[in-house]
């Protein structure tokens, strides 16, 4: 008898371990195909699919081969029992928000979820440095500092992105949060030496002062750096992830969280590129006010009246749409479309601008005028219309203002000076719709306003769109 | 010297898996339009959630029968935390990554 039950489990645990080896890998290579497809709008949806198959391979391969604990079985029922609860809340709570959320939202609900991912990390760390088995203690303790950074960074980018939380920034947060990290990297390196007492204690240190770091780390930073922050605690949480897969080491968490930690630095660092501007620059330096103004308010401001810019859309040939965060806020898309299917049938060919960093991050623009049903061939990006701008006649600057800011390309002083910018002042005529003479997001003057060829349309972007549509039919 | 030789060999796995990694990340991204930028940092947060397999184990290889034992009882309340974060990661990240791109049309 004891012989049977000696040996029958052992060829199961080796096939068990076998196939659970075998779904990580295959989980991987799901997640790099899937991202792979996702670089194309037409394969996109397949590959985020592809992705979501290899999570769901490698959580039920855990859940029913992983073989851990003293007694080195499979998870037993009341534990399967927990598990699934959690999952079940954590899958309802999760597919709700992100059904609900509205687009113009979207970028704040990606900083919640990174949120998540690194508290997420930073847990499992912290329960693993009690766990006498777990022999990789450098690690763990990475993950701990990684997570707790990612989870904290993100839910202040979370504050701001929603407007609840306002920038911070004195010359002194530099050195303050050079001190923090400095602090994170004693604690590590002290509780990673052999002789030093009360390492549970110094562990909780770490994890508060990680915390804190992460908050004054993205504090001072805003304006149009806040894509950029983002997409490095994007980075951030994958490297966390990463660093608990070691833990255990599994390849599935390993590969996947370096996977996204790489691809994340790759995309903050390609929007630096989009803005001229180094990471480290965005880091420590602070963004808006400043620069030209008061000094240069030479000109004055032209207004158009409706009819007036129907008229001038309506005889054009070539009209280009240079959409902005006001566009989404004013939920203006379909009117914008609308516009646009209207003066197409007039003959007039309509094309979107789209900056790389126009709304509150990288790519925003095109998924929320993908949501207006515009179709996304029709959307061109900044270096591809740049050329056409002298031969547009009549741009459209739709609640957008630094990304047409020529104070980018003439104007040393300006906090934005180096930024592409979508070279609007070398069309014929520049309409913008704007709710008032506000600045932009990141609050500087604006010059294209003044311009001798620029009529401002004043009021809120959907109702001007709306009027302009009803003009042009009676056109 | 003889340290890092030493480290270098005894993981040398780990770092060939961690180098070919991240040029595959960097190959795989450079090439992406920034139309599809967001749901790009979208689902690669979501595949970031991959950490809800430590939750998955942490609490499925918590002893349920000692709780009072140690600290068993908070590191299985942290671990039911890390599971719930985790698959809120995951879930809420492929679902609006999907939602997004849904939207993304080719003119008929």
């Amino acid at each position: 008898m004891d012989k049977i039950i000696f040996n029958i489990p052992d060829i199961e645990i080796f096939r068990g371990e076998i196939i659970l080896e075998f779904s990580y890998l295959l989980a991987a290579l799901f997640f790099v195909y899937g991202l792979k497809l996702l670089s194309h709008p037409d394969t996109a949806r397949r590959g985020n699919l592809w992705s979501a198959g290899g999570m769901l391979l490698a959580m039920f391969t855990t859940i029913f081969l992983y073989r851990g604990g003293a007694d080195h079985t499979t998870i037993k029922t009341a534990n399967l029992l927990v598990i699934f609860v959690a999952i079940a809340i954590g899958s309802v709570v999760g597919a709700l928000v992100a059904r609900r959320i509205k687009m113009t939202a979207m970028p704040q609900l990606v900083s919640l979820f990174n949120a998540s991912g690194g508290a997420a990390s930073a847990l499992v760390a912290l329960i693993e440095f009690s766990n006498p088995d777990n022999s990789s203690a450098l690690v763990t303790l990475l993950g701990l500092a990684i997570g707790s950074i990612a989870f904290s960074g993100s839910m202040i980018a979370y504050g701001k992105l929603d407007g609840k939380i306002n920038d911070i920034f004195t010359k002194w947060m530099t050195y303050i949060n050079l001190v923090f990290l400095a602090g994170v990297v004693v604690l590590v390196v002290l509780i990673l030496m052999p002789d030093t007492p009360n390492k549970q204690l110094l562990v909780y240190a770490l994890l508060g002062l990680s915390i804190v770091y992460g908050v004054s780390f993205v504090m001072p930073i805003g304006g149009a750096d806040m894509p950029v922050v983002i997409s490095l605690l994007n980075s951030l949480t994958g490297i966390a992830a990463a660093m608990a897969g070691f833990i255990y080491g599994n390849q599935a968490m390993i590969l996947g969280g370096i996977f996204v930690g790489a691809a994340g630095m790759i995309l903050t660092l390609l929007m630096c590129k989009a803005m001229n501007r180094s990471l480290i620059n965005v880091i420590i330096g602070s963004f808006g006010g400043g620069g030209a103004g008061i000094d240069r308010e030479a000109g004055i401001i032209k207004e158009i009246t409706v009819s007036d810019a129907a008229v001038l859309l309506s005889y054009s040939s070539k009209v280009v749409v240079i959409p902005g965060y006001g566009l989404a806020v004013a939920q203006a898309q379909h009117a914008c479309n609308e516009m646009e299917k209207l003066l197409e049938d007039k003959g007039v060919e309509v094309k979107y601008a789209i900056h790389p960093v126009a709304g509150r991050m990288p790519g925003h623009m095109n998924v929320l005028l993908a949501e207006a049903d515009v179709p996304y061939d029709k959307l061109i990006e900044m270096d591809d219309i740049n050329p056409d701008m002298p031969n547009t006649d009549v741009v459209v600057v739709i609640g957008a203002n630094d990304v047409v800011n020529p104070a980018a390309l003439d104007d040393p002083s300006s906090p934005i000076y180096g930024m592409p910018i979508i070279n609007s002042h070398e069309a014929k005529n520049v309409i913008v719709m704007k709710r008032g003479m506000g600045k932009g997001y990141a609050a500087i003057e604006n010059h294209l306003f003044y311009d001798d060829k620029t009529r401002m349309l004043f009021g809120n972007a959907k109702d001007s769109l709306q009027k302009l549509v009803t003009e042009i039919k009676s056109l | 010297m003889n340290a890092v030789l030493e480290f270098f060999y005894s993981n040398k796995e780990a770092i060939f898996i961690i180098a070919l990694t991240i040029f595959l990340g960097l190959e795989v991204i450079s090439n992406v339009p920034s139309v599809l930028h967001t749901p790009l940092m979208s689902g690669a947060n979501a595949i970031s959630g991959v950490i809800i397999i430590g939750g998955i184990i942490l609490v499925g290889h918590a002893d349920l029968e000692n709780l009072s034992g140690d600290s068993n009882l908070l590191n299985l309340i942290l671990g039911i935390f890390a599971l719930f974060f985790g698959t809120l990661n995951v879930v809420g990240g492929f679902v609006v990554t999907d939602r997004m791109l849904e939207m993304f049309k080719k003119k008929k």
